[in-house]
């Protein structure tokens, strides 16, 4: 019986990634539940940027490497804001061990960013993110169009190249 | 059956699977997949000189594909996991190939419901958190049902109920839950608008195993009960839990019938510029398992936080680590940020930020009963008193831009460890260390850098001392090399004097990254989010793919 049901659904995905490669299929960002810093719910189907790019960026406060992409961009960020009106939401996925700590880090470095926490990586999940960091850009229309996995130094460069075309409304490929 | 009948019967099958196959796939091409792969494989030497081994399969390996597929109000995914066999210092549970995780979630108006495997936590997860940390092989994923139901604006109602994953298999017992959380200012209108926000919360999730012990009348359902809640009033944030177990017999607690309870609490206060955390947490006799005779990370229901400062250097964070004591701890941290404004006096032109942690664990007090015939109550704890001391960590880091081009990170922390207990090793001493790291960046252009970690570690303790020398050149977006030693330079063993060096390298490109390591890997504790795994010490060539799609 579980054989069964594990091939059935294996069938499924295996066809529905067979219609997606046939046809394009919306790429929107998932709608699932994660924390606001005071503690309340919020629906990342409700992301939005009045038609301006999104920079999605998932993070933890143990993690070093998020922690040099996001304090490299937040001394740029409000000349990135300027020119392409973009926003970053940084998706924290501490547990409870760190959670604690998030509010403080963010007010403690100043950054401006919208900031949101996934305690037990449903959001993580939802997008295939293995590792972080990890970013995600979506364009005006809500699709996610890049992604990046990991953090060298200068990498805020190449996103922000990108989020340059996404604001002209060029197309930039996946 | 003659040939022309069965013949009619396979072409109508054939054209109605057609048209059926069409109307599916207009169906699902308006879904979209994601999802992630990762690969992992070591070929091991033997090298005598760190005591690694050589497996007899020479070769090791771990895979894992994720699949998510969504179309509207519903959700199907699988993961299909293989191990050929688990690389050394992973679970050896994880043998063979196999799909270890399915499940299919719909939701109809404020009805959610997953079949199939799920992950949930409930408040801070005392009482119940199914999760995975893929990298160490942690995943007790439920196996059965889960229902959502949003009552009325702010009301959140969860049930689930099922089996944990063991592996390639389910434990004994089964887990059942359910969890309430109530936003007072959502449900309130007069509230809706007012700066203080309250949360609160409650859980009650119990398990079922039968008992088959010829020694012990056991009780075959065990229940926790948990309690939480959240107040925010801008700046400040207060997250209190408390959760309590009935008497839950087990190999963790030398099956004694003593109750068990958990205390959390976490407090902060921030504002541009400043952040504070003072947190505490008491545990005693929380270790919460769907199967009472298991041990290790094996099954376990509930989530212990533990209360001390997540490090990322290599000589802090696998030398010397803490993970939470399920059978009795307390635990005290203060953590703090403050960032020095541009232009003043230490801030300089380019600012400057400290942190600092302290942090402190120890055992409950406990007074032995002499009851092992009679009541097996165990012990009995006077709830304000202090144990012996696990773990203590103070440390403090320093940010600092020097110029357009060089920008450093220094870190000071000085540890105790009760390397008694938490590695469980008899009769050794406390390991005392002073670890001093400097981590500089130099940038030649936007896209060149080359970033430097230098470490040591004093002790008179263990192995003794230890120093780390990294140097790792990125060439943004796509490239970077890395060459590091690790040098136990104090041991009092002069043969154990030995050098860890490890080349490596690496290509990023968008979700997809490829890399490359050679060398030696010294043993030691590894952990992500909260959870370690020991690691033996290994030389080889080391290949990882990860892709995220």
């Amino acid at each position: 019986m579980k054989n069964s049901i594990n091939k059935l659904l294996f069938f499924i995905s295996l066809l529905s990634s067979v219609s997606l490669i046939a046809q394009e299929g919306s790429n929107t960002v998932p709608a699932v539940n994660v924390q606001k810093l005071d503690g309340s719910a919020f629906s990342t189907g409700d992301l939005e940027n009045d038609g301006s790019p999104i920079i999605i960026n998932f993070w933890a406060t143990w993690c070093s490497p998020c922690k040099r992409e996001l304090n490299n961009i937040a001394e740029m960020y409000e000349e990135w804001q300027d020119e392409t009106g973009v926003k970053i939401v940084a998706i924290s996925i501490d547990d409870a061990r760190n959670m604690a700590k998030v509010a403080p880090y963010v007010n403690g470095k100043a950054w401006e960013y919208e900031v949101y926490i996934d305690p037990n990586g449903d959001f993580k999940r939802a997008l295939g993110v293995n590792n972080v960091p990890h970013t995600f850009l979506v364009d005006s229309k809500g699709s996610i169009v890049w992604q990046h996995n990991s953090y060298s130094e200068g990498d805020e460069y190449e996103l922000f190249e990108l989020v340059q075309k996404l604001a002209n409304g060029e197309s930039i490929e996946d | 059956m003659n040939l022309k009948t069965f013949s009619l019967i396979l072409l109508s099958i054939c054209g109605l699977t057609q048209v059926f196959a069409q109307n599916f796939e207009q169906k699902m091409s308006q879904g979209q997949i994601r999802g992630n792969f990762q690969f992992d494989m070591q070929y091991y030497r033997e090298d005598s000189i760190i005591g690694a081994q050589q497996p007899n399969e020479q070769v090791l390996s771990n895979g894992f594909l994720n699949l998510v597929y969504t179309n509207g109000n519903f959700t199907t995914g699988f993961r299909y996991e293989s191990y050929q066999n688990a690389l050394l210092g992973f679970p050896e549970g994880y043998r063979g190939n196999g799909i270890t995780y399915r499940f299919a979630t719909y939701q109809k108006e404020k009805l959610t419901v997953t079949a199939g495997n799920f992950y949930e936590q409930f408040g801070n997860g005392l009482s119940f958190r199914a999760y995975e940390e893929r990298g160490l092989g942690y995943d007790n994923a439920m196996d059965g049902i889960r229902i959502k139901y949003e009552l009325m604006d702010g009301v959140t109602l969860t049930g689930i109920t099922g089996k944990q994953r063991l592996f390639f298999d389910f434990g004994e017992g089964i887990v059942r839950g359910f969890d309430a959380s109530v936003s007072l200012n959502s449900l309130v209108p007069k509230l809706k608008e007012n700066k203080t926000k309250i949360i609160f919360g409650g859980s009650a999730v119990s398990k079922y195993q039968p008992d088959q012990d010829s020694r012990y009348i056991l009780p075959e359902n065990v229940s926790t009960v948990a309690g939480r809640v959240n107040v925010n009033r801008g700046k400040v944030n207060i997250n209190a839990e408390y959760a309590f177990k009935s008497n839950d017999p087990s190999s963790d607690n030398g099956f004694i019938y003593r109750s068990g309870e958990a205390m959390f609490l976490q407090t902060s206060y921030s504002q541009k510029g400043f952040g504070l955390v003072l947190a505490a947490k008491r545990n005693d006799n929380m270790s919460f398992r769907s199967d009472r005779n298991e041990a290790q990370q094996n099954l376990l229901i509930n989530f212990l936080p533990a209360l001390t400062k997540q490090h990322t250097y290599n000589l802090l964070a696998t030398l010397y680590p803490y993970a939470t004591q399920l059978n009795g701890e307390i635990a005290f941290q203060a953590d703090l940020i403050y960032k020095f404004k541009k232009g003043s006096l230490l801030g300089g032109k380019r600012g400057m930020d400290i942190q600092m942690n302290y942090s402190t664990a120890n055992n409950i007090d406990t007074t032995s009963l002499n009851d092992e015939n009679t009541l097996r109550q165990g012990y009995s704890s006077d709830f304000f008193k202090i144990g012996e001391v696990y773990f203590k960590d103070f440390n403090f880091q320093i940010n600092k831009k020097f110029s357009k081009k060089v920008k450093g990170r220094f870190t000071y922390a000085n540890l105790v460890y009760n390397q008694e207990i938490i590695e469980g090793k008899p009769g050794v001493p406390n390991v005392y260390a002073n670890i001093g790291i400097a981590d500089v960046t130099y940038k030649f252009t936007t896209r060149k850098s080359l970033r430097t970690e230098t470490q040591i570690l004093f002790t008179d303790q263990d192995q003794g001392d230890w120093a780390t020398l990294l140097l790792e050149y990125s060439y943004s977006p796509h490239w970077f090399i890395a060459i590091m030693d690790q040098y136990n330079y104090g041991n009092k063993d002069s043969e154990k004097q030995v050098h860890y060096y490890n080349v490596s390298a690496g290509y990023n490109n968008k979700g997809n990254r490829i890399s490359m390591s050679y060398g030696r890997q010294r043993a030691g504790i590894f952990c992500v989010g909260g959870v370690c795994r020991v690691v033996p010490a290994s030389n080889g060539l080391y290949l990882s793919v990860t892709s995220s799609f």
